[in-house]
């Protein structure tokens, strides 16, 4: 049975607006300019190439349903009350595979040892204190001995696997430009290994070789071992990492949805009527500018708790009460983040009203509501796009922070802040329980460092400035 | 000058008082008492008198703008409205839950939290333009390009793992430094670290921006001229491009000096810094109201009083300003 969350359903009406966008764009040929710039920039499309992968692991995540039970003839369908996503359906071998505590990654054998009882030879029953074997990690094998070999074998697998997916992918590439450009395929092949096309395509095909590279042996290893390790209660830790991708996607885009209303109708009526508007706009956003951001996120989200504690209708089951402190924390994040932009697009305003082509427009007698939408808005689209995907990245590495202070996520819910929080009391542990941290960092990692990267990419694409000459010549 | 002071401090005003009634509308009338009282007692078995009884001790048993029952202009103030929010102005900020005086931490906290900020300040500030102007000497050469690709690789990486991974490294490995707590005497030792890690976890977002701020300076006329009339590059880097990008510099670190005194929310908890900053923390894990309250009303304070030194700074640094 297909289950809607909140935010699954936010995550579709954003989803749409993207492509709907995307038609725009493909319609404007001055819309569509800076964005072939975009297309042209090699650690941009490197950037994007990671960041559809994340897209994609989230999206996935974002369709939930809720299993049938076993049914016996003569009865209903009954749905269990556990709700799952596409995500848990596919990596299903890694959501079951779980361990009692934690385990170091390929480890065969438990973390800590343990008592256990042997039957000896004779038949009597002695306490040993011994690492007892994982109840997945490693089972398949029949000695222990194995162990490395069987890592190997798997891993080349993998690599082998992963190097004919490239290859496909870069034929595929090779041949479709070739017919593009009416050149031979080699031909076509040695431009864009040297190159020398229009589309950084060889940066695109290095960074999906790199992902295939690293993707292909995990693949081929996740149903044998725990890759990454597990945590404390025993949960692969890869599987960890691929639910906290959606958190951030969410917290970083849905904030966005918040913002955007508020940011874009008050800076343009700021900037465009001025006077008394602009004042009472001015005085409003001052005072809330002047709350330092985190002691006033903090302040909404305990407020949004009481909230949601004193109204448990409001959230049935568990996953649904994790949803919605989720969307109650994007809401506080852009009800506190739209000052900013603001600011910026009466700056700009305050400049476009003062264009002859407005003036035109006002000696005409267009109305004030038809000006803002016709001539201001499209002129000032250029920050509020540059000021998303650059705010993005931010709000991701803000999602952990705000975790680790406790008016994060749910407890309950995977996030990097969560596998953060969780993991860094085990740092005094003696041996060191190091491969949870390495998980969230590394991935943590990826998703801002690409975001930041096609960031960049779409800044340096859209902001006149940067374009003139300036700042990227200089 | 006197004057201009004075009227921005009149413009502060208004400003204080939105916040004040921001803060109450968010902590009174989104969650009435009745709620943070159930809330803190325990959402189960609740009786109305342990609720009455707990809105008592804290002094919420009143009405919150307007007491009719109350005589003259007791009608006013015996609220929940002047109590707990007007008398914030005068930095009356009450007790906590746990009965202390909210003002008697402030002022003993405020030091240590002080004693971090001011030197991640000063340190970073010198570290930042240090590697900005570098980047902008050898702008166009590799060393530009890696430095500029080292910046968002390291803007990329949470504050949390710059933490983490220095108390690991520095205390746990090579037994350099404690790897946490204070104390008021010999606070030196348990200071190198987190001001460390503080200075280092900036230089990503920081070197980059000066680092433009740098090239913009460079891009202008004068810069020219001082080349033209035949100056070395290191006198134009150092006698004009310095000076001048000095100046959006400088005021983008005036504004946060006053605020410096709240602290670092993470860093102070993760070193056991007794600070504000820890102080906060412990009251939103406590779900202390009272407490978290006043942190937002000072810091608001703080930051309008940072808005205040910059624009007089500005004067200062840049004598094309004038404040009429």
């Amino acid at each position: 049975m297909p289950v809607g969350l909140w935010t699954d359903y936010f995550i579709l009406l954003l989803v749409t607006a993207v492509i709907a966008y995307a038609v725009h764009v493909r319609r404007q040929p001055h819309l569509l300019a800076p964005w072939r710039r975009v297309v042209q920039s090699a650690p941009g499309m490197s950037a994007l190439v990671v960041f559809c992968v994340f897209v994609t692991v989230g999206l996935l995540d974002s369709m939930h349903y809720r299993p049938a039970l076993e049914r016996k003839a003569d009865q209903n369908v009954a749905y269990s009350t556990e709700v799952l996503s596409v995500l848990d359906w596919i990596a299903s071998p890694l959501r079951d595979h779980r361990e009692r505590t934690y385990s170091a990654p390929f480890a065969t054998r438990a973390f800590a040892r343990e008592t256990l009882e042997v039957t000896t030879a004779e038949g009597r029953v002695q306490q040993l204190r011994e690492f007892p074997k994982l109840i997945w990690g490693g089972t398949h094998l029949t000695s222990e001995a194995d162990r490395s070999g069987d890592i190997l074998a798997r891993t080349l697998l993998g690599l082998a696997l992963a190097t004919i997916a490239w290859g496909a992918i870069a034929g595929t590439v090779a041949a479709g430009l070739a017919r593009k450009i009416k050149r031979p395929v080699g031909q076509t092949w040695r431009a864009i290994w040297r190159n020398e096309t229009g589309t950084p395509w060889r940066a695109i095909l290095i960074t999906i070789g790199v992902l295939l590279l690293l993707a292909g042996p995990a693949l081929m290893l996740c149903a044998y071992y725990h890759v990454l390790g597990t945590d404390k209660v025993g949960r692969d830790v890869l599987y960890l990492a691929l639910k906290s991708i959606r958190t951030g996607l969410v917290i970083g885009t849905l904030t966005t949805l918040v913002v955007l209303p508020f940011a874009v109708t008050l800076g343009i009526m700021a900037g465009y009527f001025r006077g008394v508007i602009d004042d009472l706009i001015q005085y409003f956003y001052t005072t809330i500018n002047s709350i330092p951001t985190v002691l006033l996120i903090v302040a909404c989200v305990l407020m949004a708790q009481v909230l949601i504690d004193l109204h448990p209708e409001l959230a049935p089951t568990a996953a649904q009460r994790a949803d919605l402190r989720l969307l109650v924390l994007c809401t506080v994040l852009g009800l506190t983040g739209w000052i900013g932009l603001a600011r910026l697009l009466r700056g700009e305003s305050l400049k476009v009203r003062e264009l002859e082509y407005i003036q035109a427009a006002q000696a005409f007698g267009v109305r004030q509501a038809g000006i803002i939408y016709r001539h201001i808005l499209p002129n000032v689209m250029h920050i509020v796009l540059i000021s998303l995907v650059m705010d993005f990245s931010s709000l991701v590495l803000a999602e952990a922070v705000l975790s680790y202070i406790g008016v994060g996520v749910d407890p309950s819910m995977i996030s990097f802040g969560t596998m953060i929080n969780a993991a860094r009391l085990e740092m005094s542990r003696e041996p060191v329980v190091w491969w949870i941290l390495l998980a969230a960092f590394v991935f943590m990692f990826a998703l801002v460092l690409a975001a930041n990267l096609f960031a960049d990419a779409v800044r340096d694409a859209f902001d006149p400035r940067v374009k003139v000459g300036g700042l990227a010549s200089a | 000058m006197i004057g201009y002071i004075i009227r921005r401090m009149l413009y502060v005003v208004p400003i204080l008082a939105g916040v004040n009634l921001i803060t109450f509308l968010l902590f009174f009338v989104v969650n009435t008492p009745d709620d943070m009282a159930r809330l803190q007692l325990g959402v189960r078995r609740i009786t109305v008198e342990a609720v009455e009884k707990w809105k008592a001790e804290h002094g919420y048993d009143k009405a919150r703008f307007y007491n009719d029952k109350a005589a003259g202009l007791d009608r006013l103030t015996n609220t929940i409205f002047y109590e707990k929010s007007v008398r914030l102005f005068v930095f009356d900020f009450g007790n906590a839950d746990d009965g202390r005086s909210i003002r008697n931490e402030v002022s003993t906290r405020m030091w240590p939290s002080l004693a971090v900020q001011l030197p991640v300040l000063l340190v970073g500030l010198a570290v930042y333009v240090t590697f900005a102007l570098l980047m902008a000497f050898f702008r166009a050469t590799y060393i530009d390009f890696w430095g500029v690709v080292l910046c968002v690789a390291m803007m990329s990486i949470s504050g949390l793992f710059y933490i983490i991974g220095g108390q690991y490294v520095f205390s746990k490995i090579w037994n350099l430094e404690p790897i946490s707590g204070y104390s008021t005497d010999g606070a030196f030792k348990f200071l190198v670290l987190p001001v460390a890690i503080g200075a280092f976890a900036g230089i990503g977002s920081s070197a980059r921006w000066y680092r433009t701020i740098f090239l913009e300076e460079m891009g202008k006329d004068y810069v020219r001229t001082a080349r033209a009339k035949g100056l070395s590059e290191t006198t134009v880097m150092f006698r004009h491009v310095l000076k001048n990008g000095m100046i959006p510099i400088l005021t983008g670190v005036v504004v946060v000096i006053p605020t410096l005194f709240l602290g670092a929310l993470v860093m102070e908890s993760f070193f056991g810094i007794p600070g504000l900053g820890s102080y906060t923390i412990d009251a939103i894990q406590a779900q202390d109201f009272s407490v978290v309250r006043s942190m937002v009303f000072l810091g608001s304070v703080l930051y309008i009083l940072g808005l205040l030194l910059t624009d007089i700074s500005y004067t200062l640094v840049d004598p094309r300003v004038r404040l009429e």
